[in-house]
């Protein structure tokens, strides 16, 4: 039976298939839908850890008692993970394990446009790279097999036009691997020094068998062309781009496993054309991998290291002709992702803005909150960052800074990695004002629940952090929750904490107004009577409020009836 | 055949993802080669959405790039005029004219170009411009104007309507079955 399935679904269908028995993530766009679509599938435990790092150690337990695991993460994920694959490098597995993690060439959803590649070359480990959804439930199955041959965890490369792409996938069974009796095997598993020693070895003769492994391997193939006057190596999307403009006219040599590089497919194929050029997104490494081979070779100096390809990309980069297009007059005015209608978070926001305070932010949705007309935000740098930062920003301004400076974090990035910071804060002790936005999911991802909802990953209650306690017992005696629908109690709160003369944290508390239960009230309306059209309700930067005719308007298909606007209109011209 | 694209745009949050599963579903039903192209995360949060949806004998890439489009389904109406650049020379938009005004446009730093579709027709555009936002209410959800673009759609296809409600009946939940079947009927006739 053939199913269009997206890049994500095929690789969780690949975990099914494989007989993995755990999957442990931290959800991360594109890689969040591998083990949402897992979670479907009965036969396999899946769960939302707290972050990455952990994440990997579950899958890494799994591994070592003998079943197949697996962890999936997005590109900036594998930097918190990255302890822990080092050095499963060295330990190898015991059940397979394959290790997701999604690139996202062109940031549509990121922080930085990092390429992962690096960490399989560093971490010395295979990373097979699929380039459709076919290969990426293909690959998974072939990488449980290399895991369990060679002895290594495995890194499965997806990227956003892998990962939230469909096509049709064939569906195969499920084949059972029985967990064997548990046997200790401290030499392979201690990684103190003496053992690590003789592990070392061990790593480096894996690689020299893998590269061995990769001159045979289906995972790579040439293509045959009709001419010989160039050649191309590519891997993932990238062959997808190089085939739609040359169809079977060039040879192509196709990468599935982009480490370790093979050396003779790559000289051979290099041998049989005249030119030989590689194509890949982001940093060039099949290149210097051809540099080190002394393979002449055309490609950073052709092809961008930044953002996405497509076809139009080769087609420039090879002269070729583009296709006719159209475009209008007039200007599009861009359309940035904003805060919706009745999002908690907005009302926070404006009370920050309106006092001038600084705001270190942090990864979620609420880093919209630096986006016009609020400009409430004054750095995010990665997941739990602006907790420890704004504890260096605050050594070094002193009690001026304290007073007028706090850090914005959600709820899901707090117990992701906000909490140590927090430590920081208590322990090295800086008056700091902490500002939880909770909004009772991970909202920026599309809604996956996490340690403090409540409810697993399969929507059954589970053990919920009690925000409040956990901040008391880090060693925060001054903790208040606050409706961030309430502005009063907003500033009221924010004023007080920032004056305190000890480390504090605000929760602003409300849920996602997107959450199915969450009902929204009867949309407000302007009274046009009422209304003088001076645009304070406009400081919000609410979806649904907008100026025609010099007075304000509501749209009532987005209005939620928040009632956020009203407490700032000075004529009373907002009506329920 | 050689490969045809069509290109869904809009806001975040309108709907275009159940607007794209229905056409990938049909054509990978039809017999033709497959791929749907999204975007998830970010910029679902009221942004620019873009979907591409590809299908001939043998797909590769899963984009759409400038001049390929042969058609555009824009839930909005300057975003059919955002990505009109990738529609191909005699190549179709079929427009919801739902003015959704941008953040920009909200604060006052850029003007709505109300024009943007005369601009295009007076270029030779093919622009078939639909009320789809008032039919969808007028079939019982203003959330079904995704499957009345898709009934406007459906006149410029070769694929029999009955195949079109078939794949409406599999992929909607069973209690919006017949508003949307309702939305499709409205997009199909007007």
């Amino acid at each position: 039976m053939k199913k269009m399935m997206l890049g994500n679904e095929a690789a969780a269908r690949g975990l099914y298939e494989a007989g993995v028995r755990v999957v442990s993530s931290y959800p991360g766009t594109p890689s969040t839908e591998i083990t949402e679509y897992a979670a479907k599938y009965d036969e396999m435990y899946c769960e939302w850890a707290p972050n990455e790092k952990v994440a990997t150690e579950v899958a890494f337990g799994a591994s070592l008692r003998g079943a197949r695991s697996a962890c999936a993460m997005k590109h900036v994920g594998l930097n918190v993970a990255a302890d822990p694959l080092f050095t499963l490098s060295y330990t190898g597995v015991n059940g397979g394990m394959v290790l997701f993690v999604a690139d996202d060439p062109a940031m549509h959803s990121s922080q930085n446009e990092q390429d992962s590649r690096h960490y399989a070359i560093a971490a010395k480990v295979p990373m097979l790279e699929p380039a459709d959804s076919v290969e990426a439930k293909d690959f998974v199955k072939e990488a449980y097999e290399i895991s369990e041959k060679f002895d290594t965890p495995v890194i499965v490369r997806m990227c956003t036009r892998i990962a939230h792409c469909q096509n049709a996938v064939e569906l195969e069974d499920r084949k059972e691997i029985p967990v064997p009796e548990y046997q200790k095997n401290p030499q392979k598993y201690i990684m103190a020094p003496a053992n690590a020693i003789r592990r070392h070895p061990f790593v480096e003769e894996r690689t020299r068998k893998l590269v061995e492994f990769g001159e045979t391997s289906p995972l790579n193939r040439v293509e045959k062309g009709t001419s010989s006057e160039k050649g191309i190596i590519c891997a993932g999307t990238c062959y997808q781009y190089v085939k739609e403009v040359f169809g079977d006219t060039v040879p192509v040599l196709k990468l599935g496993l982009v480490n370790p590089l093979p050396e003779k497919l790559i000289r051979d194929f290099a041998a049989s054309v005249d030119k030989v050029y590689v194509i890949e997104e982001l940093d060039g490494i099949i290149e210097q991998h051809l540099n080190k081979l002394g393979v002449p070779c055309v490609g950073k100096e052709l092809f961008p290291l930044i953002g996405e390809f497509n076809q139009a990309t080769i087609r420039a980069a090879f002269g070729i002709a583009q296709p006719k297009s159209v475009t209008a007059d007039s200007e599009i005015p861009v359309r940035p992702p904003v805060m919706c209608a009745g999002c908690p978070h907005r009302g926070l926001f404006y009370t920050l803005a309106k006092n001038k305070i600084t705001a270190l932010g942090d990864i979620g949705c609420y880093t919209l909150g630096s986006a016009a007309p609020l400009f409430a935000l004054d750095s995010t740098l990665c997941m739990g960052a602006s907790i420890s930062g704004l504890h260096g920003f605050n050594k070094v301004g002193g009690a001026e800074s304290e007073k007028k400076t706090v850090c914005v974090i959600g709820d899901s990035t707090f117990m992701h990695s906000g909490m140590t910071g927090l430590v920081d804060i208590a322990y090295n002790g800086s008056n700091s004002t902490v500002i939880i936005v909770d909004n009772s999911i991970t909202g920026m991802t599309g809604h996956q629940q996490n340690p403090t909802t409540g409810y697993n990953i399969k929507g059954d209650p589970a053990a919920a952090v009690n925000l409040e306690e956990l901040c008391h017992a880090i060693g925060i005696k001054r903790v208040r929750v606050v409706d961030p629908y309430d502005l009063k109690q907003c500033e009221d709160a924010i004023k007080e904490e920032l004056a305190a003369e000890e480390p504090s944290v605000i929760i602003s508390r409300r849920p996602c107004m997107l959450l199915k239960y969450v009902k929204p009230k009867p949309a407000l309306k302007i009274n046009p009577d009422k209304c003088v059209g001076c645009k304070m309700c406009m400081k919000l930067g609410c979806p649904a409020i907008s100026i025609k005719e010099k007075k304000a308007v509501i749209d009532a298909t987005q209005c939620v009836g928040c009632a956020v606007c009203e407490q700032l209109c000075k004529t009373n011209a907002i009506e329920a | 055949m050689e490969t045809k694209n069509v290109m869904i745009v809009g806001v975040g949050g309108q709907g275009s993802l159940l607007a794209s599963k229905l056409l990938g579903f049909l054509l990978t039903e039809e017999g033709y080669d497959v791929k749907v192209s999204e975007v998830h995360g970010m910029s679902q949060r009221g942004g620019s959405v873009v979907t591409y949806v590809r299908f001939g004998e043998k797909v590769y890439s899963p984009v759409v790039s400038a001049g390929e489009a042969d058609f555009i389904v824009s839930f909005e109406k300057i975003e059919a005029a955002r990505y009109a650049n990738c529609l191909k020379d005699g190549g179709k938009i079929v427009v919801n004219i739902q003015q959704i005004d941008p953040m920009p446009v909200i604060t006052g730093a850029a003007e709505y170009p109300e024009n943007v579709l005369e601009e295009l027709k007076a270029k030779g555009v093919f622009v078939d411009e639909i009320d789809a936002l008032s039919l969808a209410t007028d079939a019982g959800s203003a959330k079904a104007v995704n499957i009345v673009l898709m009934g406007r759609l459906a006149k410029y296809f070769d694929i029999a309507k009955e195949k079109w409600i078939a794949a409406i009946e599999k992929l909607v939940k069973p209690q919006f079955v017949e508003i949307n079947k309702k939305a499709f009927e409205l997009g199909y006739s007007m």
